[in-house]
C-alpha cells in the first residue's frame, strides 16, 4: 500500500518546481536566521525551541511538507469539483472577518485561531480565487471573447480585493490585480492592459510634472492626434468626440482626480510613500486626514522615508559580493524595520551582494518560467489557467516586494513569497504551488 | 481555442523577464555604482572609539617617578535610566542643589541624548568617590568610570613638568596631522608639551557595531580593523627631585629662580622658580578654578623665571669679561688697576664697593673683590682694542664672544618658550646715538653686567658650566634618555649630546679665572657660601634694576677640579648677592655633593626658607585680594540671613565671581572701599551663626 502510494506521489511530478520551492524555503529560513542572529544568545538548539522566528518558520516549513504530501496524495478532480465551493467558503470567511476580526497593526483582517496563531482569510482567498477563476474560464460554455464573461471573470477575481480594501489591507487587495495577467492570457483584449499601463503612466506623470505643464503637453498631444487623423476625423465625427473625451478625461484625472485621491482618500503616510518611490516629497499639510487631526490639536508626525532609506542603505552597502553570511552590519544593528517580513530581501542583499541577489532573482525567474512552461503543456484549460494564476500571483508579489525594498515602488505590506517570515504566507504559497504540481502530474487528464 | 492565444504566453514571459531586468539594473545602480550607501551604512552601524593609551612617566635621575598617572573617576549618567534615583542623597554628596542637578541633566540630554551616557560630575575626588561608591545602589542610571589623570607625587617642578589640558581650536589647527580631536588632552607647557609626541603614545581605534538605538552590539569583524593603543614612552630626566624640593623650599616667600646643572652632561639637576604652585592643582576637578586663580596672580606663578626671567647679570658677568680680555691678550692675570673707589675715566664715575688701595692689583684680587673699576677698564680695553679699527668692530667681536658663551641667544633647552636674554646689537646703539657716534664710554656698564645686558638664570648657570669645563658645554636639558629610544628620537635628544666648544680660550686663561673665583668663597665677597672640604668657584652679583631694590645673584660651580654642579641663583629685589642668593646656592651644592646638609647648617635652611622677600607692591595686591574675599564673605553671611530664596542664589553666585570673572576685579575694589564700614557690622552680628554650626 505504502509502496503504491509512494509511486503514485512521485509519478509525473515536476521535480524542478519542487526543488526550486525547497531551495527558496531554505533560503528564506536562512535569511530570517541572519536577521535574528545574536552571537551572544545563539546555540544550535535555538533552531528547535520555537521561540525565535527562524525556528517558527522551520516549524511552518515542516507543516508545509506535511500539507504538500497531503495535496500530492489527493485527487486532482477534487479541485475542479470543489473550486466554486471553496470560493464561496473563502468569501464567507472574509465576510466573517468583519465580525470576528482582530485588529493587528491597524488592519482588521485577521481571525484569531487561538494559541497565538491568527488566520488572514485574504491570504487564503488567493487559492480559492485562483481555483474559481480557473474553473470559470475552463467551462465549456464560457466564451471569454464576450464582454459578459470578461466582467464575470473580473468580478470573481476582484470581489476578495474589494473586501480586502474594506479591511484596510490595500496591499493584499493589490495582489488580486495580478489575475488580469491570467485573463490577458485567456483572451482579455490587450487594449485593456494598454489602457491600464497608460493610466499608470498618467498618474506617475501627474506626480512628476508640474500640473500646468502636463495639461499643456496633453492638449498638444490631443491636437496633434486630431491633426494627423484629420482625414478619418472628417469622415467620422465620432472619432473627434472620442479624442476630445479622452483628452478631457486625462486632464480631469491629472488636474482633479489624482490630487483629490492623494489629499483626501489616502492618508498622509500613503501619499508620502508613493511620492518617495518616485523621489519626491509630499506636503502633508494638504492632506485632509492630517488637517482633521491637526484640527483636533494632535501634532502629526511627518512620516519620512526612513524605511526605504535604510533598506536601500542595507542593500547598497552589500556591494558586489556582499559582506558575508551573518556579517551584515545593518542587519545586526536592526536598522531596517520589519526586516524579517516585508524587508527580508535587504538581509540577502547586504550579506551576499549583487551576485547573491542576481542568483536569487534568477531562481525566482526560473520558477516563474517553469510554471509558464508547465501551463502551456496542460491538456485541460483548468490546469493551464490555474498555472497562470500561480505565476501571476508569484510574479506580482516578487516584483512589488523587491521593487519596494530597492526604492522603485511605494511601500506596501506585501511579503516575499516563500522567503518572508509568516505562516499564512508560506502555507498559502505552498498550497498554491503544490496544487499545481498535483494538477500537472495529471496533465494527460482533461479536467472540467 | 488555447492555440488562439498561444503568442500571449510569450508576451507574458517577456514581461516577466523585462521586469527582472529592471530590478537587476536598479540593484546594479545601488550595489555597484553608488558608493554613498556603503558610507552611510558605515556611519550607521560602525562606532569608532578612540582608545587612549597611558601617558609616559617622567623619572628623575634616581629613577623616582616625578610625573605619573593615576585613576580618577567620572560620575556618568544615562538620563533615561535615572527613574527612582535618590536625587537628594546624590546632591548632598556632590554638594549641589536640585536646580544644578536639573541643569546638568538637561545639559547631558542635549549633549548626548538620554539614551547615551554623559559625564555628570567629572573627576570626583577620592572622598566623594568613596561616598558615591557605597551609595551607588541608590542611583540607577548613574555609574562611575575610570579616567586616567596625571599626578605629581612630589608636588614639585610645576613649571618644568608642565600640565596637560584640553586642546582648543588653535591647537587643533596647528596639529592637524596628529589626529587630535576636540576634547582630547595634550601637554600645554613644560616637558609635557616638549615631549608630547613621546609621552602621548599611539592612540588605538576600536570599531564596534551599534544598533539602531546606538547600543554596542559587539566588535566589528572581530577586531580585524582595530589598532591597539601603544602606551606613551617614559622619560628619564636628569632632575634630582630632592635637590628640586630643597631649591623650591629655599626660594619660598621670595621671587626668583635657581638653576643647577651637571656641567659634565648639561643635564639640569634642579630648576626652581618662585613663586610656584602645586602641579596637582591643575589635574583634578578644580582645574579650571585653580588655573584662573594662578593666571590672575600678580606674582605670576605660571612664569618659569629660570628661562623667562631676564635679569641684568651684574657682577656675575665679570668672570666672562675677564675671559674675553685674557683671550684677546689685552691683559694678563697679573694686570692690575689702581681703583680708588670709582671709575672716573668716562666722566660720570662708576662706583666701586672697595676703596682700599691694591684691592684690584691683579685679576685674582679684582675678581674676588668684584672691583667695578677694574672690569670697566678691561671692558673698554676690549672694545677699543687697537686690533680693530673702530669701537663698533671691537664691540662686535666682544658680542661674538658673548653669543658663544650662550648669552643673548636661546640655548634650546627642552622646555617651550625660552627667552634669549639680551646682548645688545650695534643697531640699537646706532639708532640711539644717531649712527656710530658711540664709543666704549657710552656702553661702559656692559662690562659689569649692567646697561642693556640681560640674561636668564639658565644662561648664567650654563656660563658656569663652560667655565667649570674649561671651554665647552652641553646644551642644558632635562631629558637624558627616552624609553626604547630609536633613531627618530634624535630629533629630541641629538642636540643635547653635542659638545659646544666655546671659542678657543686656552686652559691657562680658564685656570686664572677659576682661581680668582675660588678666592671669592675663600676670601672674597662670598665667604659665607663656603662648604667644608669642597672648593667652590663662585661669583656674587648685585644687579641694579629699574624695578626697585637690587637683585641678589650668585653663580658657582664645584668642586673646582672635578666640577659636578654648576649653579645660578637669582632672588629678585633682595639686595646683595652674598646675603640671599649665595647661601641658597651653597646649601643646594652641599645637598647635591654631600647628599645631605650638615646638621649645623640645617637652621640656615629654615631661616632662608622662611625669609619673606616679596616686594611690598605684590604683598599689597594679595592684601587687597584677601580683603575683597572677606568683604564677599561678610556679604554672603548677611544674605544667608535674608529670607527670600532669590537673594541667596544671587549672593552665592557673587562669591564665586572673582575666579570666574577676572574683569570685574577693578569694580570690586571700589565696591569694597565703599562697603567697608557696613560690611564689618553684619560680620560682627553673624559671629553667632558660624559658632552655632559647630
Amino acid at each position: 500500500m505504502s509502496n503504491a502510494s509512494h509511486s503514485s506521489i512521485s509519478k509525473g511530478v515536476d521535480w524542478m518546481v519542487i526543488w526550486l520551492y525547497a531551495i527558496l524555503v531554505f533560503i528564506g529560513i536562512l535569511c530570517i536566521f541572519m536577521v535574528e542572529y545574536n552571537p551572544d544568545k545563539f546555540t544550535a538548539a535555538s533552531f528547535f525551541t520555537f521561540n525565535t522566528n527562524y525556528s517558527k518558520q522551520l516549524l511552518f516549513a515542516g507543516i508545509c511538507v506535511l500539507l504538500a504530501i497531503f495535496i500530492l496524495l489527493s485527487d486532482s478532480k477534487l479541485y475542479t469539483a470543489f473550486a466554486n465551493l471553496f470560493y464561496v467558503f473563502g468569501i464567507a470567511l472574509m465576510l466573517a472577518t468583519f465580525v470576528l476580526g482582530k485588529d493587528i497593526n491597524g488592519s482588521k483582517s485577521w481571525i484569531p485561531l487561538g494559541g497565538g496563531f491568527n488566520l488572514q482569510p485574504a491570504e487564503l482567498c488567493k487559492i480559492f480565487t485562483a481555483l474559481a477563476l480557473s474553473k470559470y474560464l475552463s467551462q465549456l460554455d464560457t466564451d471569454f471573447s464576450k464582454t459578459k464573461s470578461q466582467v464575470i471573470a473580473a468580478a470573481i477575481a476582484m470581489s476578495p480585493a474589494v473586501l480586502s480594501v474594506l479591511q484596510h489591507e490595500a496591499g493584499l487587495a493589490l495582489a488580486y490585480l495580478s489575475f488580469f495577467i491570467v485573463m490577458y492570457r485567456e483572451g482579455l483584449p490587450g487594449a485593456i492592459l494598454v489602457i491600464g499601463f497608460s493610466f499608470g503612466a498618467l498618474v506617475v506623470a501627474t506626480l512628476l510634472i508640474e500640473p500646468n505643464t502636463l495639461a499643456i503637453v496633453l492638449t498638444l498631444i490631443a491636437a496633434g492626434t486630431v491633426y494627423f487623423m484629420r482625414r478619418q476625423v472628417r469622415r467620422n465625427r465620432n472619432l473627434l468626440i472620442i479624442i476630445i473625451g479622452v483628452w478631457v478625461l486625462c486632464v480631469g484625472i491629472q488636474r482633479f482626480a489624482v490630487p483629490y485621491i492623494f489629499n483626501n482618500v489616502f492618508e498622509c503616510y500613503q501619499s508620502q510613500r508613493i511620492y518617495n518611490a518616485i523621489g519626491k516629497d509630499y506636503d502633508c499639510s494638504q492632506n485632509s486626514t492630517t488637517q482633521k487631526e491637526e484640527a483636533n490639536s494632535k501634532t502629526v508626525k511627518k512620516p519620512d522615508d526612513y524605511n526605504v532609506r535604510q533598506s536601500k542603505i542595507a542593500i547598497g552597502s552589500g556591494g558586489i559580493l556582499g559582506k558575508g553570511f551573518l556579517k551584515g552590519t545593518q542587519t545586526r544593528g536592526k536598522y531596517v524595520p520589519e526586516q524579517h517580513t516585508d524587508f527580508i530581501f535587504t538581509s540577502l542583499g547586504e550579506a551576499f551582494g549583487f551576485v547573491g541577489c542576481f542568483i536569487f532573482l534568477g531562481l525566482y525567474l526560473m520558477l516563474l518560467l517553469r510554471i509558464i512552461f508547465i501551463a502551456e503543456r496542460q491538456r485541460s484549460a483548468f490546469s493551464r489557467v490555474y498555472a497562470y494564476c500561480i505565476a501571476s500571483i508569484l510574479f506580482f508579489h516578487i516584483t512589488v516586494n523587491v521593487c519596494m525594498t530597492i526604492g522603485l515602488f511605494p511601500i506596501i505590506g506585501i511579503p516575499l513569497p516563500l522567503i518572508s517570515y509568516g505562516g499564512s504566507s508560506l502555507l498559502t504559497f505552498t498550497v498554491l504551488i503544490f496544487i499545481l504540481v498535483r494538477l500537472d502530474a495529471d496533465r494527460q487528464m482533461v479536467l472540467r | 481555442m488555447p492555440v488562439y492565444n498561444q503568442s500571449r504566453s510569450r508576451v507574458i514571459q517577456l514581461i516577466f523577464i523585462a521586469v527582472f531586468i529592471v530590478i537587476t539594473a536598479q540593484l546594479l545602480n545601488l550595489q555597484l555604482f553608488s558608493s554613498e550607501y556603503t558610507i552611510q551604512a558605515e556611519n550607521n552601524a560602525i562606532y569608532r572609539k578612540v582608545v587612549y593609551p597611558d601617558r609616559g612617566i617622567i623619572y628623575d635621575r634616581k629613577m623616582r617617578a616625578i610625573l605619573e598617572n593615576t585613576i580618577m573617576y567620572d560620575l556618568m549618567v544615562t538620563p533615561n535610566e535615572t527613574r527612582g534615583s535618590d536625587t537628594f542623597t546624590l546632591c548632598t554628596i556632590l554638594g549641589i542643589d536640585t536646580a544644578e542637578y536639573r541643569k546638568r541633566m538637561v545639559t547631558a540630554i542635549i549633549k548626548n541624548t538620554s539614551y547615551k551616557p554623559s559625564a555628570f560630575a567629572p573627576l570626583v575626588n577620592q572622598e566623594i568617590y568613596a561616598r558615591l561608591n557605597e551609595n551607588m545602589y541608590k542611583f540607577p542610571g548613574f555609574f562611575l568610570t575610570e579616567r586616567p589623570v596625571r599626578t605629581y607625587p612630589y608636588s614639585v617642578a610645576a613649571n618644568v613638568l608642565g600640565y596637560v589640558g584640553e586642546v582648543d581650536t588653535t591647537y587643533l589647527r596647528k596639529h592637524k596631522a596628529d589626529g587630535y580631536q576636540m576634547g582630547d588632552y595634550a601637554g600645554i607647557t613644560g616637558l609635557e608639551s616638549s615631549y608630547e609626541k613621546v609621552l602621548m603614545g599611539q592612540r588605538g581605534v576600536k570599531r564596534s557595531i551599534r544598533d539602531n538605538k546606538n547600543r554596542i552590539q559587539g566588535s566589528y569583524e572581530n577586531g580585524a580593523f582595530d589598532t591597539a593603543a601603544l602606551a606613551g614612552r617614559n622619560l628619564y630626566s636628569s632632575m634630582d627631585v630632592e635637590l628640586q624640593q630643597l631649591a623650591e623650599k629655599l626660594l619660598g616667600s621670595k621671587i626668583g629662580s635657581a638653576v643647577a646643572i651637571n656641567p659634565k652632561t648639561g643635564g639640569i639637576l634642579a630648576m626652581a622658580t618662585s613663586p610656584t604652585y602645586d602641579p596637582n592643582m591643575l589635574t583634578g576637578s578644580e582645574r579650571r578654578k585653580n588655573y584662573g586663580r594662578l593666571v590672575l596672580d600678580t606674582a605670576r606663578p605660571l612664569l618659569n623665571r629660570a628661562i623667562k626671567g631676564q635679569y641684568p647679570p651684574g657682577s656675575t658677568f665679570k668672570p666672562m669679561g675677564a675671559l674675553v680680555a685674557l683671550d684677546e691678550g689685552i691683559i694678563t692675570p697679573a694686570y692690575g688697576y689702581p681703583c680708588g673707589g670709582a671709575y672716573y675715566a668716562c666722566g660720570r664715575p662708576v662706583k666701586c664697593e672697595h676703596h682700599d688701595a691694591g684691592h684690584a692689583a691683579s685679576l685674582r684680587l679684582a675678581l674676588s673683590h668684584s672691583c667695578n673699576s677694574y672690569f670697566s677698564n678691561v671692558f673698554r680695553m676690549a672694545i677699543d682694542n687697537p686690533a680693530y679699527k673702530t669701537p663698533q668692530e671691537g664691540y662686535l667681536k666682544w658680542k661674538e664672544y658673548m653669543n658663544a658663551f650662550g648669552l643673548g641667544v636661546r640655548l634650546n633647552i627642552d622646555l617651550p618658550s625660552e627667552d634669549r636674554g639680551n646682548i645688545p646689537d650695534t643697531s640699537g646703539y646706532n639708532r640711539d646715538f644717531g649712527g656710530t657716534h658711540w664709543n666704549s664710554c657710552n656702553i661702559l656698564t656692559l662690562g659689569i653686567g649692567q646697561d642693556r645686558m640681560l640674561a636668564t638664570p639658565l644662561q648664567l648657570a650654563n656660563a658656569m658650566c663652560f667655565i667649570a669645563n674649561k671651554g665647552y658645554y652641553y646644551t642644558p636639558h632635562f631629558v637624558d634618555s627616552i624609553e626604547n629610544e630609536n633613531i627618530d628620537d634624535s630629533v629630541y635628544l641629538g642636540k643635547y649630546r653635542r659638545k659646544h666648544q666655546v671659542t678657543n680660550i686656552s686652559a691657562e686663561d680658564f685656570d686664572a679665572v677659576q682661581l680668582a673665583m675660588l678666592d671669592v668663597t675663600l676670601s672674597g665677597t662670598a665667604v659665607g657660601a663656603r662648604i667644608d672640604g669642597i672648593d667652590i668657584c663662585a661669583k656674587t652679583g648685585t644687579a641694579q634694576n629699574p624695578h626697585g631694590k637690587n637683585h641678589s645673584l650668585f653663580v658657582a660651580f664645584a668642586p673646582k677640579d672635578n666640577p659636578r654642579i654648576a649653579i645660578a641663583v637669582v632672588v629678585e629685589n633682595a639686595g646683595f648677592g652674598s646675603t640671599w642668593a649665595a647661601p641658597i646656592a651653597s646649601l643646594m651644592m652641599e645637598k647635591y655633593l654631600n647628599d645631605t646638609i650638615s646638621a649645623k647648617r640645617l637652621p640656615e635652611v629654615d631661616r632662608i626658607s622662611k625669609a619673606d622677600l616679596i616686594p611690598a607692591a605684590i604683598k599689597h595686591w594679595y592684601a587687597v585680594k584677601d580683603s575683597i574675599k572677606l568683604a564677599k564673605l561678610a556679604k554672603q553671611i548677611d544674605a544667608d540671613k535674608a529670607p527670600t530664596f532669590e537673594n541667596t542664589i544671587d549672593n552665592k553666585k557673587h562669591t564665586f565671581d572673582p575666579e570666574a570673572e577676572p574683569n570685574r576685579k577693578d569694580d570690586d575694589n571700589s565696591d569694597t572701599g565703599k562697603a567697608k564700614s557696613p560690611a564689618i557690622k553684619p560680620s560682627e552680628k553673624q559671629l553667632k551663626k558660624p559658632s552655632n554650626k559647630k
